[in-house]
């Protein structure tokens, strides 16, 4: 008895602890004033969509000073037509840089050079334990127009578990951990979204409307900074602006007609480059390629849209071997492919 | 914010406790702190009213304002339940309430509990002050589930201010109204939402749910209490309110420049000199940026409201007070809300059921006869309901009218003042001035020239002098209104209070109609002093706005001896009135007519 004793002596004296901690800290920063900075580093996002239960806007958060924006891979995205609203309610045209299919995250660039714009820092990482209490910013429901600020919900982090969830009938590829909220964190037009911490700190980025696989209720839930963070890193590295295309290209370039893939229809400005069907016999196939692959890297450089793949194998030679990455059920899976053949192996 | 940490401090402490299973043992101060939010909640729900349909049908929530039972809801709620309506306190008592005013546009509506005096009331914040991340909670009656009128508690955070709600339907709009997580859910309708502190912030009324079903998920609405404020009066005027317009439209042409894009020519906007392609700078104190802004802002007033407006052209900025026409034709206003009242809040599960066409050769009885009944009003409400259209409650409006004006004819020993009147006095620079009534014809005399108006045919062209607007017709009118009374002036109505005057000072609006001209009569809410008369005599056409001060004794009648009639942006005259005789000081003189 004498253990449990010392034992809520300590607990007793960290209770006080951090009652002092959430005075001298709060002291520092009034809430408002943490939730008004946090809302300066969320953006609106409005595109494709518009349609019953198709919500035509998303959010998204700053991630540098340079104006790169991360947000949810979704449909609102597919359109020439893309606006980034920011919080003082400028609008802004995006550059579209790249996707991490695996979480359904895209990178976005506004079209700025000469301005220093708030921002959440992914290198300096914040995490959150169950019971902690945290803040969800967002454009849930478009309710904020113009130069409006994001909404901000609160609540507490109530499970860190791995997100088994649907979309419709279909299982989410993401399946590692991610903090599940009690806020309704995640209406319509909230993916894209911070979650903060009552420092204002960017724990994780909220995700798309999903449902439970078990329970069919819909999560509310973002995904941790600590699962994405490298991935980002990797687009942002990705979209080197040294890299150029290679100024002569081969004479006889590769094309999918030669390695045996046909992709889906390029109907939209950003269509995923998906398998539609693969040649019996051919070269794709011996490689182990299969109807409805998403393609995500071609040698190394990470494609976001059938026309980016196109583009990308008239940079190699038709002889070239290449390795391929591709996306299936939710694995990355990676293949070696040449035209000619012989040797294409797993 | 020391209440913030406090509450934070105060749920770690709950929280690890319970984590752990170890025994509590909180500071004093953290359980000051609870009981002080336990007290708050405690005060919130002694006001917190259940509204029920008085055959048990439907109903939602409400909030006491006033200890004589005026208590505020959403116009959803009271449309389906007619004049009457059961309402809960947490006393366990049920009472009867009557409907007094409704606020169609604004989704707000004013009821009454009878019988009582002292009924406990929630304390009126400020909304304007309310920030993003304050704490609030709502009281109501969720999903009707106050059986013994105990109201629901649920605490949240404000997420949004200033935020404006489509119009559902044809009428509801949410104006400038607060975002919260705190559940409202169906019933929490016109409830309140209360500040951390227990002030009454707002009324919920509305929500975002889309494909997430008909229960809360995180995003309520109430409708600011300061525009409530705004409407408080007008409600207590037993009538159909409506809200405020523009007279003219606005675009966003870049960020922070909102220009007018179309205006009418009869609008008072146009009067006061705003043009097409003007810049709008500043609207009722508001910076205004983009055309949601002036919509936000615009939709929490009522008709007739007076706001500054400032704006820009050519790099020259201007000042302006506009008054604000309504959104609504009266009788279009009456008719959509009659088409709404016919639907109820929550409609019945299953399908309505149908009168059977064919009712005489069917065995079955007429499916309307089996239908309850409404009751009839209970006794209270009927001696406090009366059915006029275009009012809520005439009643009020009655009641209204009788106490203004009977109290300022008492008050000032106006009785008997005939239709001869002879006043005569002193312009600024010490020339003369006289006017002189009849019951049937007016003149003025001023050194620039004798003026006459008749009151014998239509009004609209004997608005002389020239360059008054009509001072003559507005004082006739008056004197019509003390000669005949309310009952005989022609149509009267109580409107509720007005803002006049440089300093916006809040009037009570009194308004006469007859031969197609608009008379208001404008009192000191304090002690009912009549200070102002307007002659409106038609839509598109600047009043004759008459002030009055210096109360002085004439023949033993309190009246005023200073008056500054004003007629658009242009001051007519000041008068010092030295002498004024009537029909009731010289009996026998007909005097007056030439």
């Amino acid at each position: 008895m004498i253990l449990p004793k010392k034992l809520t002596t300590l607990l007793a004296t960290l209770v006080v602890m951090s009652v002092v901690d959430m005075f001298s800290c709060a002291a520092e920063t009034p809430l408002s004033d943490v939730i008004r900075s946090a809302q300066t580093k969320v953006v609106k996002i409005f595109g494709a969509g518009g349609l019953k239960q198709l919500e035509a806007y998303q959010t998204g958060i700053l991630i540098s000073p340079s104006g790169h924006v991360l947000t949810a891979r979704s449909y609102v995205l597919d359109t020439d037509d893309l606006a980034i609203v920011l919080d003082d309610g400028r609008s802004f045209k995006p550059e579209y840089l790249g996707s991490d299919p695996i979480r359904e995250l895209a990178l976005l660039k506004l079209p700025i050079e000469d301005e220093s714009f708030p921002h959440f820092d992914l290198q300096n990482q914040a995490t959150a334990q169950v019971g902690d209490r945290v803040l969800a910013l967002s454009n849930l429901y478009g309710i904020a127009t113009g130069d409006e600020p994001v909404s901000v919900l609160q609540g507490a982090i109530t499970a860190i578990a791995p997100l088994d969830a649907r979309r419709g009938a279909f299982a989410t590829v993401y399946r590692d951990n991610v903090y599940v909220v009690d806020a309704y964190a995640n209406n319509p037009g909230a993916a894209g979204g911070a979650l903060v911490d009552w420092q204002g700190r960017l724990l994780g980025l909220l995700g798309k409307e999903v449902k439970s696989r078990v329970t069919g209720t819909w999560l509310n839930y973002a995904l941790p900074t600590a699962s994405f963070s490298s991935s980002v890193n990797e687009l942002l590295a990705g979209h080197d602006t040294t890299w150029e295309p290679p100024s002569q290209l081969p004479e006889q370039s590769l094309t999918t007609e030669r390695l045996g893939m046909r992709l889906v229809p390029d109907v939209l400005p950003i269509t995923p480059p998906y398998l539609d069907a693969v040649r019996t016999g051919s070269p794709a196939e011996k490689a182990g390629l299969r109807a409805d692959d998403l393609i995500v890297f071609v040698g190394g450089r990470q494609i976001a849209s059938c026309r980016a793949l196109l583009e990308e194998l008239t940079y190699h030679d038709e002889r070239e071997e290449i390795e391929v990455s591709l996306l299936r059920d939710g694995e990355l899976v990676v293949v070696t492919l040449q035209a000619e053949g012989e040797h294409a192996e797993e | 914010m020391i209440r913030i940490l406090t509450h934070l401090g105060f749920f770690c402490v709950a929280l690890q406790s319970v984590a752990t299973g170890a025994p509590t043992n909180p500071a004093p101060e953290l359980l000051a702190i609870e009981q002080e939010r336990v007290g708050v909640i405690a005060k919130a729900s002694a006001a917190t009213v259940a509204i029920f349909e008085s055959s048990g049908q439907g109903g939602g929530s409400g909030v006491l304002i006033s200890p004589d039972g005026f208590a505020l809801t959403n116009f959803h709620v009271v449309a389906p339940c007619g004049a009457a309506m059961k309402c809960g306190l947490n006393d366990g008592q049920l009472y009867d309430a009557v409907v007094v005013g409704v606020d169609p546009v604004g989704d707000v509506a004013l009821i009454q509990l009878l019988g009582r005096e002292d009924f406990p009331v929630a304390e009126l914040g400020d909304s304007d002050q309310v920030k993003v991340g304050d704490w609030a909670f709502t009281a109501g009656n969720p999903f009707l589930l106050a059986d013994k009128f105990h109201p629901s508690i649920s605490w949240g955070m404000i997420s949004g201010v200033h935020r404006y709600q489509y119009p559902a339907g044809t009428l509801l709009e949410y104006a400038d109204c607060l975002q919260t997580d705190a559940a409202i859910n169906p019933g929490n309708s016109g409830g309140a939402l209360f500040d951390a502190e227990g002030r009454l912030i707002g009324i919920n009324g509305r929500g975002s749910f889309e494909k997430r079903g008909r229960v809360n998920v995180g995003v309520g609405y109430a409708i600011s209490i300061n525009q409530i404020k705004r409407f408080v009066t007008h409600l207590k005027s037993g009538r159909i309110v409506d809200h405020a317009s523009l007279g003219f439209t606005v675009s966003t042409e870049e960020l922070g420049r909102v220009v007018v894009d179309d205006i009418l020519e009869d609008c008072d906007a146009y009067r006061r000199g705003l043009r097409y392609n003007d810049q709008i700078v500043r609207f009722a104190g508001r910076e205004i940026r983009t055309a949601n802004a002036l919509k936000t802002a615009l939709g929490t007033y009522p008709r007739d409201w007076i706001v500054p407006l400032v704006f820009r052209r050519d790099g020259k900025t201007y000042s302006v007070q506009l008054r604000l026409p309504g959104l609504h034709d009266p009788a279009q206003l009456v008719d959509l809300i009659q088409q709404q009242a016919e639907q109820p809040s929550e409609p019945p599960e299953g399908k309505p059921p149908k009168p059977d066409e064919n009712e005489d050769e069917s065995p079955l009885p007429n499916i309307r006869d089996l239908m309850p009944d409404k009751p009839d009003l209970p006794l209270a409400v009927q001696s406090r309901y009366e059915e006029v259209r275009g009012y809520a409650n005439y009643w009020y409006n009655q009641q209204r009218q009788k106490q203004l004006w009977e109290s300022y004819l008492g008050k000032n020993a106006l009785e008997k003042m005939g239709t001869n009147w002879q006043l005569a006095g002193a312009l600024p620079d010490d020339d003369r001035f006289e006017i002189r009534l009849t019951g049937t014809q007016g003149e003025m005399r001023m050194p620039t020239g004798k003026t006459g108006a008749l009151f014998t045919g239509g009004f609209d062209s004997q608005l002389s002098p020239p360059g008054s607007g009509g001072l003559l017709l507005a004082v006739h009118l008056w004197q019509r209104m003390i000669d005949k009374g309310l009952q005989q002036f022609g149509e009267v109505y109580y409107l509720g209070q007005l803002p006049s005057g440089p300093e916006g000072e809040l009037l009570d609006c009194l308004v006469g109609i007859h031969g197609g001209v608009e008379i208001r009569f404008m009192f000191l809410p304090d002690d009912g002093d009549l200070v102002g008369l307007e002659l409106i005599p038609a839509d598109d056409s600047d009043p004759c706005e008459i002030r009055f001060a210096d109360f002085s004794e004439f023949s033993g009648r309190r009246l005023p001896a200073r008056w500054q009639v004003k007629y658009g942006d242009k001051i007519f005259a000041e008068l010092s009135v030295d002498s004024w005789q009537t029909d009731g000081d010289h009996p026998l003189q007909e005097g007056g007519t030439n």
